[in-house]
């Protein structure tokens, strides 16, 4: 018996032996990557910096993510360290990149440097989790992590809060500059794990009334510097 | 009549004159029609948007071959590995080798419908693993013992006193009328379970070939703990999956969330292209993709409803189906409920057991208009039961069809047979009609019109 993937194979083959024809359309086939033809129909991500930021904080505050605006590094220090103060956070873990060593240092609680040793047990009880990103699309209010830029897979999702600390230079106005930018950032060696978190952690499943915090954040920060 | 037709038949009427469930079915999903169009108003052209979206699935479906090739040889460059299961058993004894070979013991399984068409937790629970569901709704379902109700909504249908009571009686837990309280205890009994976990299982919605990248969607981030915390992923995804362009998903991701859930993403959309790399301090030290044919195949070889392949699992067509309000999901009693499951279920499992179906439709079309992908969701119900009637035509078929061909093609018998109609009709009025069934149930026969239309329209003054 032929193995399961060349039986696979063969189905496919003789399956598109019988051409289907295209979608019935609205408008017009654009030629070329259809999906990148597309940006003009989808949501505005904004034409400027300026107005991308608009658009990233109206669309943050409809998500219940918290955005901290800040002119420079000393001040996200500062801004991290109350929202450690106000939120009564006793552990918190971060991933060891120079934006967030100095950041980690200003807690006035116990911070632990989680990529260096990583153990799941002790994450699963840390308050926070302190992570960079990837980049930020205005457009649909999205922050993109990767285990390269977050300290691995776990560190965004696991602790009940999430912090990111970022440069108003990484947000991009659309998902499709986000994919690009990580491609030719990474190549063919795209961090294992690249994610979009659109909002804390969120259900629906009863009576379809929303609850935040369903198994990942309750709870998202964005300090943006800049 | 085959037993999942004496099945469906009976369920549906049965939900159908549930009138205090249908209520609370149709306000749970009042909250979904504001937000998606909402959602939908922020695109600057929705419709053109679909064409993107339903390019995007075409080029890749209609080039399967050479597109599932380029995925695999970019997720083996990445170090994954590829698994083919030509059917469920495949599938299925696939996974319980990988579980036996690496002696596990706990999986936790994040929402993966795929798993559901080969019914994978009964096989591991045969085979002595614990496992767990861990997106809230499925675990709500897993402990009712029911299947989902709703591919994306799987206990839309349950009250929060229910699942209260299901807490208490399985968990121990407080009663409690709140649903974050309910989401919470589900939260901290579901935590350690991941953390001493072997396995996790998801599934995956899109396969992009371009990257060797598989692409996750949900909205609890317990995905992203089930591919984070345990020492092995297993993924699990139809053939169909694929699509050529990463760009792809600038589309694909937005209109799913905004179709499926009246969102404008879900909450977490993730990319995974390989177990744990050099360097990063954690992840799954492997990582498995499962390839399902499963019958695939076999709707790729009709041109006709190949776009049914399309489907990208958004939910919306359920979410606007009269009949799904009315009936539910349950009574299908099929793995993907609503238009899109009455359309590819026939294929999947057999036109014969599930042609009963493709009635099951008001032909309304309010799917075909929803579907984020332009599948022609209400004509591919007609196509079925046109297959159906050639495939094995029943007697009324052979009797009405043969019947209907035989009078239209003779005028003076057409003729004549209304001329008797429109004559006996006052006694038709008043018989009582059993052989009409339902419909007369509800309905009067209209009157008589004194002339017919042929008569009319040849002397219209007349
Ligand atoms: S058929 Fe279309 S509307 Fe229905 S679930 Fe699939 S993609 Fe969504």
């Amino acid at each position: 018996m032929p193995d399961a993937r060349s039986d696979i194979f063969a189905r496919i083959r003789e399956a598109l032996k019988v051409k289907a024809p295209r979608p019935h359309l609205k408008g017009e086939p654009v030629a070329g990557k259809t999906s990148a033809a597309a940006k003009p129909w989808l949501p505005d991500g904004g034409e400027s910096a300026e107005a991308s930021l608009a658009i990233l904080a109206e669309q943050l505050a409809k998500l219940k993510a918290m955005l901290i605006r800040v002119p420079d590094h000393a001040s996200a220090a500062k801004a991290v360290a109350e929202l450690a103060a106000a939120k009564n956070w006793k552990k918190v873990a971060y991933h060891g990149h120079p934006l967030l060593r100095p950041v980690a240092a200003a807690l006035p609680c116990e911070a632990w440097e989680a990529d260096a040793s990583f153990e799941k047990q002790r994450l699963e009880g840390c308050d926070a989790g302190l992570t960079t990103c990837e980049s930020i699309v205005a457009q649909l209010g999205a922050i993109l992590v990767s285990s390269a830029s977050s300290g691995g897979r776990a560190l965004s999702i696991l602790p009940h809060a999430h912090v990111v600390v970022a440069e108003a230079a990484q947000v991009v106005p659309d998902l499709g500059s986000a994919l690009a930018l990580a491609k030719a950032r990474h190549g063919d060696q795209m961090p294992s794990m690249l994610s979009f978190i659109t909002g804390p952690s969120r259900t629906g499943d009863i009576e379809r009334i929303l609850v935040l915090g369903a198994h990942g954040p309750k709870e998202l920060y964005l300090v943006l510097v800049g | 009549m085959s037993d999942s037709k004496a099945i469906f038949l009976k369920d549906a009427a049965v939900n159908a004159a549930d009138g205090d469930q249908r209520a609370f079915i149709r306000k749970a999903l009042g909250g979904y029609y504001v937000n998606r169009d909402l959602q939908k108003a922020r695109y600057r052209d929705w419709e053109r948007a679909r064409d993107a979206a339903s390019l995007a699935k075409w080029s890749a479906v209609n080039d399967l071959a050479a597109v599932l090739e380029q995925f695999v040889a970019n997720f083996e460059r990445n170090g994954g590995v590829v698994h083919w299961a030509r059917d469920a058993a495949e599938a299925r004894d696939i996974i319980l080798k990988i579980a036996a070979d690496n002696q596990a013991k706990a999986i936790v399984k994040s929402k993966c419908m795929t798993s559901e068409e080969i019914h994978l937790n009964d096989a591991l629970e045969k085979a002595g693993y614990g496992v767990v569901e861990s997106d809230l709704g499925e675990f709500i379902q897993q402990l009712r013992g029911e299947a989902p109700y709703h591919f994306v909504f799987p206990c839309m249908h349950v009250k929060r006193e229910a699942i209260s009571e299901l807490f208490t009686k399985h968990l121990g837990t407080a009663p409690t009328d709140s649903p974050e309280e309910l989401t919470m205890i589900a939260r901290r009994h579901l935590r350690q379970l991941y953390v001493d976990a072997d396995i996790g299982i998801t599934g995956a919605n899109f396969l992009v070939a371009e990257t060797g990248q598989i692409s996750i969607t949900e909205n609890e981030g317990n995905a992203r703990l089930t591919a984070a915390l345990p020492r092995i992923h297993v993924a699990l995804s139809g053939i169909e999956k694929v699509v050529r362009h990463l760009d792809d998903l600038s589309v694909l991701l937005p209109m799913l969330a905004t179709a499926g859930a009246g969102q404008p993403m879900t909450c977490y959309n993730t990319l995974y292209s390989g177990p744990r790399k050099e360097g990063e301090c954690d992840g799954p030290e492997q990582f498995h993709l499962v390839l399902l044919d499963n019958s695939r195949t076999r709707l790729l070889a009709d041109p006709e409803q190949r776009d049914a392949l399309h489907c990208i699992r958004c939910g919306a067509c359920l979410n606007v189906c009269p009949i799904f309000k009315n009936i539910g999901g349950l009574a299908y009693g099929t793995t993907y409920q609503g238009p899109i499951g009455s359309v590819i279920t026939p294929h999947l499992r057999g036109l014969k057991q599930w042609n009963h179906l493709s009635g099951a439709s008001s032909l309304c079309g309010a799917c075909t208009d929803a579907c984020p992908v332009r599948i022609d969701l209400h004509h591919h119900l007609l196509h079925n039961r046109r297959n159906a009637a050639k495939e094995a035509p029943t007697l009324f078929d052979r009797v009405f069809h043969h019947g209907f061909n035989f009078v239209i093609k003779r005028p003076w018998l057409f003729a004549a047979g209304g001329r008797i109609f429109r004559a006996t009709l006052p006694l038709l009025q008043k018989l009582p009609l059993p052989y009409m069934g339902a419909w007369m149930k509800t309905r009067d026969l209209p009157e008589a019109p004194a002339r017919s239309f042929r008569d009319q329209w040849k002397n219209p003054d007349a």
